[in-house]
């Protein structure tokens, strides 16, 4: 089946576009000049003028449009396949955030436009600021960072400013050693050195090691709760406390925060600061929809020391003067006037041009504003209750090491059959695609070995979780031979990672 | 060499010493468990040579297609020698790993570490 699928395949369509370019190919003709030619050469002096034209590929529009078209079908997403890649929450991404989004009044904006012609843009990012505020339980939002690691560093350089302001220079930022790679690496370019402290065999933070750690020095405990193994943290009051006490600060990495929507607040549980992850947690797209966000939340004492600008919002005075208004200003937005702040004298500064990437702000909001409080809770609630269902029936495949509930995902272990049959985690997740399921994560966290990192989201009916599972199931049977080769119906099978780490070719040349 | 003539670190360190013009010298490598847990090694970053060491703090690392992991000296000293085949030839650290793949020698100035080392019997017992 899978050899036959391959052979059906048109090679035209995964040639690169420049090796379907002929010479004089065209998709569309200009008209004839009407106005006089002048040279090049008299326009722009030479020293700004290239060699000759870009080699760009020449090609007539229906070839251009199939070699997208063709392309674009090689391709896993949500939209065509169950994508349970843990850490991520590929949920769907409802189109009618896509819609509100592309409205033309959000649109077409341009940040140069004066503020009274942006009003409606800014109310949207003020009343995101106060949504995210309330949902992680802190007093003050920034919009401003660019991506998950962005708001990481963002945060971790307001955190070296509130220090430096009390004439404090710590140095150091602890990570337990199940964290994302980019908590050492957003610690590192803030300048702090990076101190993993251990977890337990249970995934828990090591308490013992915890206290060993902490010293005068340490400027923030950078926490994911609930953990990349789907746990939330039991001793979380505690970690904050022994951190808090010796004057350092918590940060909560908010990419699990699809597991805890409305159920309980990081700001609650000990967190001085969090990002969140628009693309995961509120449904936008990942990648795809434009560049990406990192918004940050951080308590009162934090606040003066976020990025500027923040959008604030103040009494119109025009409010009350409408004719025939003669009451006093009512709570109705017309009576508001919103604005960038810029007049923060302890900000750490920019981080971002404009008003950060509002694209995928705009779908959270459209999103946070179609559930409701009421909403985001049951979305958690039901993303908690996808994950331990399809926990119960992996389990009996593939040993869950660290226990059988768990939060909104959970790692399964392959050491068993990779020890019994020679099949690896690399060898299930790549002949999962064959199968039509984009691959779980593997090989993180590190604490478990062969990990298979698996997040099904509240997006996914029973139905999907049961075929999935089926699928898991007989690829577990199959000769361990098919396994290493796969996949086998991709247009790539498997590509020689250890070869492409140590010689990378970064440029694709036809041959 | 044999690994039951070596030491082992918690951090999967081995080390030989060895006295070498007068200074005792520690020659150090990873342990055929760690190469194999690595799996498939693309990368090694050799410390240089003359780089002053701190016992049981990392000095270079090593890159897999899974992880980079820090290699840990268990002693104080001085860089005297490093493997330069190895960053060309990555594969000699699972083909031999206590002997060609060895990964740099350390003169030692402060041997207070070694006795945090343990024997190849007490090692192999901690890796299972």
């Amino acid at each position: 089946m899978a050899t036959k699928k391959k052979n059906m395949r048109n090679t035209l369509d995964t040639q690169s576009i420049f090796e379907l370019s002929k010479p004089g190919r065209r998709a569309a003709r200009l008209p004839a000049c009407d106005v006089p030619e002048s040279s090049i050469d008299k326009l722009l002096p030479s020293e700004m003028l290239a060699d000759g034209p870009p080699a760009l590929p020449e090609l007539s529009e229906p070839a251009i449009v199939r070699h997208f078209i063709n392309l674009s079908t090689l391709n896993m997403s949500v939209d065509t396949h169950f994508y349970p890649l843990g850490s991520c929450t590929m949920k769907y991404n409802p189109k009618r955030n896509e819609r509100a989004a592309a409205m033309p009044g959000l649109a077409d904006l341009h940040p140069y436009q004066s503020e009274d012609t942006l009003q409606g843009m800014l109310q949207i990012l003020f009343e995101l600021q106060e949504t995210l505020q309330e949902i992680s339980g802190l007093a003050a939002c920034s919009l401003q960072p660019a991506a998950g690691a962005h708001g990481e560093l963002t945060a971790l350089l307001v955190a070296a400013a509130y220090f430096g302001d009390l004439g404090e220079r710590r140095t150091k930022v602890l990570v337990p050693d199940n964290a994302h790679g980019t908590n050492p690496a957003s610690a590192a370019m803030a300048g702090f050195d990076s101190i993993t402290v251990k977890t337990t065999a249970d995934g828990f933070v090591d308490l013992d090691d915890l206290d060993a750690k902490l010293d005068d020095q340490v400027a923030v405990f950078m926490i994911t709760n609930p953990s990349t193994l789907g746990l939330f943290e039991p001793n979380m009051r505690a970690v904050a406390d022994k951190v808090h006490a010796g004057g350092g600060l918590i940060y909560l990495d908010g990419a699990n925060m699809n597991a805890i929507l409305g159920i309980s607040r990081p700001g609650d549980f000990g967190a001085d600061m969090q990002h969140y992850n628009p693309h995961k947690t509120f449904s936008g797209p990942h990648g795809g929809g434009g560049p990406g966000a990192g918004p940050i939340c951080v308590t009162e004492k934090l606040a003066p020391y976020l990025p500027v600008p923040v959008v604030v919002r103040e009494r119109s005075e025009v409010g009350g003067e409408r004719p025939g208004n003669t009451n006093a200003v009512s709570e109705s937005s017309a009576s508001f006037r919103y604005r960038l702040d810029f007049d923060q004298p302890k900000t750490i500064g920019r981080v971002r041009a404009f008003f950060g990437n509002v694209g995928v702000l705009l779908r959270a909001y459209a999103y946070i504003r179609t559930h409701g409080p009421d909403g985001l809770r049951r979305i958690s609630e039901n993303a908690v209750l996808n994950a331990n269902y399809l926990l119960s029936r992996v389990t009996h495949i593939l040993p869950v090491p660290q226990g059988n509930r768990c939060m909104h995902e959970f790692v399964a272990s392959a050491s068993t059959l990779k020890r019994d049959k020679d099949i690896a985690a690399m060898d299930i997740a790549k002949r999962l695609l064959d199968f039509g399921y984009h691959a779980p994560t593997v090989y993180f966290p590190l604490t478990v070995p062969e990990a298979i990192m698996i997040e099904p989201t509240e997006t996914e009916s029973k139905e999907t979780l049961d075929a999935f599972t089926e699928v898991l199931f007989r690829i577990t049977e199959e000769d361990a031979d098919l396994l290493h080769d796969a996949p086998h119906t991709t247009a790539i099978s498997r590509p020689d990672e250890v070869r492409a780490a140590r010689q990378p070719v970064l440029t694709y040349r036809a041959e | 060499m044999s690994p039951e003539d070596l030491l082992f670190a918690k951090t999967h360190e081995w080390v030989a010493v060895a006295e070498e013009n007068g200074a005792k010298v520690a020659t150090l490598g990873l342990s055929a468990f760690a190469i194999e847990a690595l799996t498939d090694l693309v990368y090694i970053d050799l410390p240089a040579v003359g780089r002053q060491v701190e016992a049981e703090q990392p000095f270079c690392e090593v890159e897999s297609v899974k992880a980079v992991s820090d290699i840990y000296s268990p002693v104080e000293g001085e860089v005297i020698a490093v493997n330069d085949a190895l960053p060309d030839a990555l594969e000699i650290l699972g083909s031999d790993p206590y002997g060609a793949g060895w990964i740099a020698k350390i003169k030692i100035t402060d041997e207070a570490g070694l006795s945090n080392l343990m024997d190849h019997a007490a090692y192999q017992e901690q890796c299972k």
